[in-house]
C-alpha cells in the first residue's frame, strides 16, 4: 500500500543522452522542511552539472543515495512527505527504492522521443515529451542562435507533466537541415509555421529564446497561424530593441577552437563556471558539421546592422495581440534587459536576478513559472 | 546533430563513403580494399583484411582500386595521382610495411610543396593500422607514427575514438598535404557516439578528454582509453587528472598541453610507441623547455620497453602500457618531493 502523500525525488533526465547522474552534494538534510522550488542537490552528469529543485513542499524524510554514487535516471534519490506520515511507511518506500537501485531494474521511459518532419524541403528534427493525446494545448519550444532542441532540458520536462511539448531544431541548427535560405528571421519563422502545420497542431503555446523569441513572435503574427497561437513566452528575445552584443554574435560564428569559443560562451551566463568542457565540446561538434559555417554566416548577416540589431518584431507582437510573458536575466550580456522597455504595457516582463542570457538554464524555475503564467496552468 | 553509436571501423567506412560522395576526385587504393576474402562476389566482398572498406567497391564503381602486393608501387602511384588532381586514400594495411615505400612518402610526397616553390600540392591520405594487442607479432604490431612525425611536410593523425576517426579522416582527405592516418587495429570494434552528418575536425587542436587539477596526462591514440580507466581508479585516492588527446601529433597543439601544465604543475605522457625518440620524449622535452618554471615534479613517461613487440601473449600483455602503469606514474609525480 502506498501513501500518496509520499513523494519520491528521482534522478532527473537532463538531455537526450543522459543515462545516469550523481549527487555531488546534498543541499538538504533529513528532517529539513522543504519548500517547492528549493534547491535539493547539486547533480553532475557526463554532460552537465546542475541543481535539482524540489517539485514539492514537505519534509525531507530520507536521503536514499550517498553523494558521488552513480544513479540511473528515474532512480529514487530522496523521499519527501509531511511530518505526520509514519516512519515505517517511509522506511518501506526507502527499502523498495534501494532494492530497485540494487537490481538495476529502473525503466526509464521519461526521456523525450526524437523525430523529424519535412517543411519546405528541409528536414526539421524535434524532441517530443509528454502526452500527445492530451486535451491541453501543446507547447512548442524555439531555441536561439547556435542552440538546439536540447537547450530546454531543465524546462521541457516539468512543462510536459500535463501536456505534449515539442522542442524543434531550427534550420541550420541541431539535426535539422543546414540550409537556412537567406538566414532571415522571416525564413526561420516560416519553418516554425510549417512545423506547427505539418504536425497538425490546431493550437499551440510558443516559447522562444533569444532569436527564437523573434522567430516565435513573427510566426505568431503569420496569417497562416491565425488563431492558432494561444500565447507567447519570450526569454531574452531578440527583435525588441536595438541593443545586442554583436561581438558575441560574430565571435560565436567565427570561433573554430575551444580557446576561441570559450570567452564568447562565458558571456552567456551570469555564472561563468557553467561554461564547462562538455558545453564547449558539444558546441564545437555542432559547429564542425558541414554547412553550419555557411548557415551561421547568413543568420549573422540578417541579425546585425553594424553593432545594432537589424531585427524588429514589435509590430508583429502588436499584431499578434495575444498573451505575452517575457523573462529577462538581469545580467544578460547578449541581448540586454535594457531592451525590455519596448514590451511595457504589451507584456508581463519578469527581470530575473542571478541570470544572464540563459535564464532557462540558470534559473529554470523562473522560466517555468513564466511559461505557466502564459499558458494559464497551475 | 543526430548521433548514434557506431564502431571505430564503421566510422572509417562512413567517412570514406561521405567524402567520396562529396568529392568525385576521392579514390581508394590498396591491397584487397575492394575484394579480399570472406565474400562470395565483388559487392559482398570482405573489404580489406579487417573489413574496413566493405561495401565501398559496389557504391563507387571504378573508384576503389585493388592493387598488387607492392607498396612501393601503389603508394608511389597514389602520391603521383595526388599531384595530378585526385585525392587518393591509399591503405598501407600495416604501418610496419612503411619501410618498403618510405622514399615515396618521405622524400617525394613530403617534399613536393617545398621543392616546387609552394606550387605543388599533394593531397594524399595514407591509412595504416598500428599497434599491439592482436597477437600479430613483431612485424605487424608496431606503433611507428614517431617515424613520420619526424619528417617535416607530413601530417600525422592518431584518432582515439569513433567520433575522432570520422572527423579527422574527413579533414585528412580534404587537406592539401600528405597525411599519415594511423588506426589502432585493436580499436576497430570500439563503439562511440558519432553524428550521421559529415564533419571535419581541424588539425592541431587537442581534445580535453577530461578536466582535472592534479596531473596533466597526455595520451596518444588507444592510450586515451587507458588514461580514462586510470582516471577512474585514481578518483578514490582523491587525485584528479586532466587527460589531453592531441589528436594530431604533427601539427601538435603544444599550447593546450602547456596551459594544462600551468594549472597542474605535473605531467605524465602515455605513448604506445617504442620509448626512444617517441612522442612522449618529444612532448616531455618541449614542456620542460617551455614550462620548466611551472613543473612541481619531474615529467614521467609511460611507454613500452625498448624491445620488438613480443609474440608470446603473456609478454605482449605486459608490453602494452596499462591503466595501472598510468596510475603508478601519476602517483609517482604527485608523491614526488625534492
Amino acid at each position: 500500500m502506498t501513501n500518496d502523500q509520499i513523494q519520491r525525488v528521482t534522478m532527473p533526465k537532463w538531455g537526450l543522452s543522459m543515462e545516469s547522474g550523481k549527487v555531488t552534494e546534498w543541499l538538504v538534510s533529513e528532517g529539513d522542511e522543504l519548500e517547492k522550488g528549493q534547491d535539493v542537490a547539486d547533480i553532475d552528469t557526463d554532460k552537465i552539472a546542475g541543481t535539482l529543485e524540489s517539485a514539492w513542499s514537505g519534509v525531507v524524510r530520507a536521503l536514499v543515495v550517498e553523494a558521488m554514487v552513480d544513479v540511473p535516471v528515474g532512480g529514487t534519490i530522496a523521499v519527501v512527505a509531511p511530518a505526520d506520515v509514519p516512519q515505517e511507511e517511509i522506511d518501506a518506500v526507502v527499502a523498495a527504492a534501494k532494492e530497485q537501485l540494487a537490481s538495476g531494474a529502473i525503466e526509464d521511459e521519461s526521456g523525450p522521443k526524437v523525430a523529424e518532419v519535412h517543411v519546405d524541403g528541409r528536414s526539421i528534427s524535434y524532441a517530443v515529451l509528454g502526452d500527445t493525446e492530451s486535451e491541453a494545448t501543446p507547447v512548442v519550444f524555439v531555441h536561439g542562435y547556435g542552440g538546439d532542441k536540447n537547450s530546454w532540458l531543465f524546462v521541457q520536462e516539468p512543462i510536459s507533466a500535463d501536456r505534449a511539448t515539442y522542442a524543434l531544431d531550427l534550420p541550420g541548427h541541431g539535426a535539422s537541415s543546414k540550409d537556412v535560405g537567406d538566414g532571415s528571421v522571416a525564413t526561420l519563422a516560416s519553418s516554425l509555421v510549417g512545423f506547427v502545420n505539418e504536425l497538425g497542431l490546431p493550437r499551440v503555446h510558443l516559447v522562444g529564446h533569444s532569436v527564437g523569441g523573434a522567430v516565435a513572435t513573427v510566426a505568431a503574427a503569420d496569417p497562416a497561424t491565425l488563431g492558432k497561437v494561444a500565447s507567447l513566452t519570450l526569454i531574452s528575445p531578440a527583435g525588441y530593441g536595438p541593443d545586442i552584443n554583436a561581438g558575441y554574435i560574430r565571435g560565436f560564428a567565427e570561433a573554430e577552437t575551444r580557446r576561441e569559443l570559450k570567452p564568447h560562451l562565458q558571456q552567456l551566463f551570469a555564472d561563468q563556471s557553467l561554461v564547462n568542457r562538455q558545453l564547449i565540446d558539444d558546441l564545437l561538434k555542432y559547429k564542425r558539421l558541414d554547412g553550419v559555417d555557411a548557415a551561421l554566416a547568413l543568420i549573422v548577416a540578417a541579425l546585425l546592422d553594424g553593432e545594432r540589431s537589424a531585427v524588429n518584431v514589435t509590430a508583429e507582437q502588436a499584431s499578434f495581440g495575444g498573451k505575452t510573458v517575457a523573462v529577462w536575466g538581469a545580467e544578460d550580456k547578449v541581448v540586454p534587459a535594457s531592451n525590455a522597455g519596448s514590451l511595457e504595457g504589451k507584456a508581463t516582463v519578469h527581470i530575473v536576478d542571478g541570470a544572464g542570457h540563459m535564464a532557462h538554464a540558470e534559473k529554470p524555475q523562473a522560466v517555468i513559472a513564466a511559461i505557466k503564467e502564459a499558458i494559464g496552468a497551475a | 546533430m543526430a548521433s548514434r553509436k557506431i564502431s571505430y571501423r564503421e566510422a572509417v567506412n562512413e567517412a570514406l563513403a561521405q567524402e567520396m560522395e562529396r568529392d568525385s576526385t576521392v579514390i581508394i587504393m590498396g591491397e584487397d580494399v575492394a575484394g579480399g576474402a570472406g565474400g562470395q562476389g565483388e559487392d559482398d566482398a570482405w573489404g580489406g583484411v579487417l573489413g574496413v572498406t566493405k561495401g565501398l567497391y559496389g557504391k563507387f564503381p571504378g573508384r576503389v582500386l585493388d592493387t598488387p602486393i607492392t607498396e612501393s608501387g601503389y603508394i608511389g602511384a597514389a602520391v603521383g595521382a595526388a599531384t595530378r588532381g585526385l585525392r587518393p586514400v591509399a591503405e598501407l594495411m600495416f604501418i610496419d610495411f612503411a619501410g618498403v615505400c618510405l622514399d615515396q612518402i618521405m622524400n617525394q610526397a613530403a617534399k613536393f610543396r617545398y621543392m616546387f616553390g609552394g606550387k605543388a600540392v599533394t593531397p594524399v591520405t595514407i591509412r595504416a593500422m598500428y599497434g599491439a594487442g592482436l597477437r600479430a607479432a613483431a612485424q605487424h604490431s608496431q606503433a611507428l607514427y614517431p617515424l613520420f612525425t619526424h619528417i617535416p611536410g607530413l601530417k600525422v593523425v592518431i584518432p582515439s575514438s569513433p567520433y575522432e576517426v570520422k572527423g579527422l579522416l574527413a579533414q585528412s582527405i580534404r587537406d592539401n598535404d600528405p597525411v599519415i592516418f594511423c588506426e589502432h587495429k585493436a580499436m576497430y570494434d570500439v563503439i562511440g557516439e558519432v553524428p550521421e552528418e559529415s564533419y571535419a575536425i581541424p588539425f592541431g587542436e587537442a581534445n580535453i578528454v577530461r578536466e582535472g587539477d592534479n596531473v596533466t596526462v597526455v595520451a596518444i591514440g588507444r592510450m586515451v582509453s587507458m588514461a580514462e580507466e586510470a582516471a577512474k581508479k585514481l578518483e578514490s585516492s582523491g587525485i584528479s587528472i586532466e587527460i589531453i588527446d592531441p589528436r594530431t601529433v604533427s601539427p601538435l597543439d603544444l599550447d593546450a598541453i602547456l596551459e594544462s601544465v600551468e594549472n597542474t604543475g605535473r605531467l605524465v605522457v602515455v605513448d604506445e610507441a617504442s620509448p626512444r625518440c617517441n612522442i612522449a620524449t618529444d612532448i616531455s622535452a618541449q614542456v620542460v623547455s617551455e614550462a620548466f618554471g611551472d613543473l612541481k615534479a619531474p615529467v614521467k613517461m609511460v611507454s613500452p620497453p625498448h624491445v620488438p613487440v613480443p609474440f608470446a601473449g603473456s609478454l605482449e600483455d605486459l608490453y602494452i602500457p596499462s591503466a595501472q602503469d598510468i596510475v603508478n606514474a601519476v602517483k609517482t609525480v604527485t608523491e614526488w618531493s625534492k
